[in-house]
């Protein structure tokens, strides 16, 4: 929903001819047409794969639970936790559904602002996965405190104990970061999707499906009085957004880097853990969108376009994120700190070797074949590309956390850490939910963002910006008239 | 029995001629009217002369708030209600503040904007006067609807009717007060763009 002077669609070569931009959207479609097409996919009665599919995902969530409740019950004894590695896959997995849920906020937000429109098809439901990994990583740390009933002393209030927080450690700080992030995506997820509650609410056939879009609508009417406000909103939550999205990351780095570990202790972390992040997230993005795209149809939406777009910031993210892996080497040995070189040395070649190499094999090879513009827009390769991404940016956590806690200053304190079959059940029912959430979500919510689409499409808007006047001298020019 | 009106209704189906009426139904006096679109039409607002929303200053007032909260509260908890050393650091500073002060920055500014959007649409309204209208209902969808609102002083029925029928508008019909069948000309299916 750009709000002030829309760009032209094509830009004039110094000869005066044209170079068409492809469309956003193909197929030419009428409003009324974008309606349908998005309106009728929550209409259509749920077909049997996808209730298959659902209850495949939804069986792999409750075996999830179930071992959630069992370390519960039982204690993070069950895990394979032992004194030098007081972090394992917990962690891990925190940071790694952390991590997916930036891509969503950066395209909402930071590709807004940018004036990007091929943001539109592909927003809603990149919001929807941020908020979906958030809820995943969010798990982790509450199960990970040991007695999760007392997780709310996390949180400043006053008690009988009159005992406050302690806001000096990172943390801490990683409790706002996390919920404000929680909570400031929801806002702007449900806000951008109250217009096309409306559609929805005034589409729809089914009583009962009428009532619960008109409530969550809000009675959104589509007014321009309205518009006008709500446009302003939308820029500012994604002016509050894009700081945020790049603070998120910053501050549950700050986890590692406060702490003395070699390896940890390192200033390189915060931008390195936001570029990791919105690489990880947009790995997952694709993952999800290509499948999405085939099941409902959308190829006229998601378009070639947008994929192409999509792997060519994994791919410059990848450069990045391979660019921190050799910067970090470069600096333990400069530093001349013999821990520091030795904590390197041992990640390359130590007992996680095998983690290390998938990471740098995942995140900094596969992505190089988006070099090709082929390769860019080739189904099967990109899906592959961003799985491999996604268990490249597992092993990334996995291989900061573990191989900088298993050998630490004194050798008498080195130890090695395997997961048990418990740990392994909760982060493939961190997925499970992941992908249960996802499915409803596709099918009871306007996947694509409706007002967005239509608002991009050529007649959509007047076409005599070039005499557009500043919005301040036109409101005072019609108060003087 | 008389009915009352409500509003006229005029459905639209190209910008540019949405935002001339618009324009003219300002020029011609009318407070009261407002259009409906299926997503926001830029220059639409110009035209109508709305005013710029006053929502960035509640944004900002959200902002300073959630910031002295955001002080107020680890300078309070750490340097006067519960001072505890821990490691020798410092009971309370600036640096060591920051994150928890952008955090709380953006968490209570997004409140208030989300809130003062609500108010300044006066939403959550699961009402509208026009709501049986099906040239209303279909704004949500491909048409772009203008309605003059009966409370206007300038209102007449058949005045204002002729205003909109003279802009492009097409199924020019009054909504009247509670029925459901106003008197209206049949939704054509065949304006459709």
């Amino acid at each position: 929903m750009e709000s002030t002077v829309v760009a032209h669609r094509s830009t004039t070569h110094a000869d005066g001819a044209h170079l068409e931009r492809e469309p956003l959207v193909l197929g030419d479609p009428t409003l009324h047409d974008i309606t349908r097409k998005i309106a009728s996919i929550a209409e259509q009665k749920p077909s049997p794969k996808y209730l298959l599919t659902l209850s495949f995902t939804a069986a792999i969530a409750a075996w999830g639970v179930g071992c959630i409740l069992y370390t519960i019950l039982v204690g993070i004894g069950v895990w394979g936790l032992n004194n030098p590695i007081g972090w394992g896959w917990d962690i891990t997995n925190f940071v790694f559904w952390i991590g997916i849920g930036h891509a969503g906020t950066l395209i909402s937000a930071i590709l807004f602002l940018f004036r990007q429109k091929w943001r539109t098809a592909i927003n809603r439901s990149a919001e929807a996965m941020t908020i979906f990994a958030v809820i995943c990583a969010g798990l982790f740390p509450l199960i990970h405190v040991g007695r999760i009933w007392f997780a709310y002393w996390l949180i400043p209030y006053p008690n009988q104990m009159q005992m406050w927080t302690n806001f000096r450690s990172p943390l801490e700080w990683d409790v706002f970061a996390v919920s404000t992030y929680l909570t400031v995506s929801l806002i702007f997820w449900y806000l951008g999707m109250v217009p096309d509650l409306a559609t929805l609410r005034d589409f729809v056939q089914n009583k009962i499906a009428k009532r619960v879009y008109g409530f969550f609508s809000l009675g959104w009417s589509g007014s321009m009085r309205h518009w006008h406000h709500y446009e302003m909103a939308y820029l500012i939550l994604a002016g509050l957004s894009t700081p945020l999205v790049l603070s998120v990351h910053s501050v549950v780095s700050l986890d590692f880097t406060a702490g003395i570990l070699p390896g940890w202790h390192t200033t390189i972390f915060p931008p390195y853990f936001v570029a990791g992040a919105i690489f990880s997230g947009f790995a997952m993005v694709m993952t999800l969108l290509v499948i999405t795209r085939e099941v409902l149809d959308l190829k006229e939406y998601i378009t070639l376009k947008h994929l192409d777009n999509m792997n060519k910031i994994i791919l410059a993210t990848g450069m990045m994120v391979g660019y921190a892996y050799a910067m970090e080497f470069f600096i333990a040995q400069y530093s001349g700190n013999p821990y520091e070189s030795f904590v390197f040395i041992n990640r390359a070649t130590g007992d996680y070797a095998w983690a290390y190499w998938t990471m740098v094999l995942c995140n900094v090879v596969s992505p190089q074949v988006f070099w090709s513009a082929k390769l860019r827009r080739n189904i099967p390769v990109m899906f592959i590309v961003s799985i491999l991404v996604n268990i490249g940016m597992w092993f990334e956590r996995f291989t900061i956390i573990a191989t900088s806690l298993h050998h630490d200053f004194l050798p008498a304190s080195w130890g090695y850490y395997t997961p048990t079959w418990v740990e392994v059940s909760i982060f493939a029912g961190t997925i499970g939910i992941f992908l249960t959430l996802f499915l409803l979500f596709a099918k009871y919510i306007p996947v694509i963002a409706v007002a967005e689409v239509k608002a991009i499409l050529p007649t959509a808007q007047p076409h005599h910006h070039s005499h557009t006047p500043t919005y301040r001298a036109s409101v005072e020019l019609s108060q003087q008239s | 029995m008389e009915q009352k009106p409500i509003a006229t209704i005029a459905e639209f189906h190209e910008v540019d001629t949405l935002i001339a009426a618009a324009q003219a139904v300002r020029e011609h006096g009318y407070t009261k009217f407002d259009c409906y679109t299926p997503y926001p039409v830029h220059g639409l607002d110009r035209a109508m002369g709305i005013k710029r929303t006053i929502l960035p200053y509640i944004s900002f007032v959200g902002g300073i708030t959630g910031l002295t909260t955001a002080l107020l509260l680890q300078w309070w908890t750490g340097a006067v209600d519960y001072r505890l050393n821990i490691g020798g650091k410092p009971f309370f500073a600036l640096q060591f503040s920051i994150p928890v002060d952008f955090e709380l920055t953006v968490l209570i500014c997004a409140f208030f904007t989300l809130f003062g959007l609500l108010h300044l649409c006066r939403l959550p309204t699961w009402w509208h006067p026009l709501q049986d209208d099906p040239s209303f209902r279909r704004a949500t969808d491909d048409t772009y609807v203008v309605a003059i609102f009966a409370d206007d002083p300038r209102y007449t029925t058949s005045a204002t009717k002729e205003l909109l029928q003279s802009v492009g508008g097409t199924n020019v019909h009054v909504h009247y007060a509670a029925d459901t069948q106003s008197v209206t000309v049949p939704v054509s299916e065949t304006v459709r763009p």
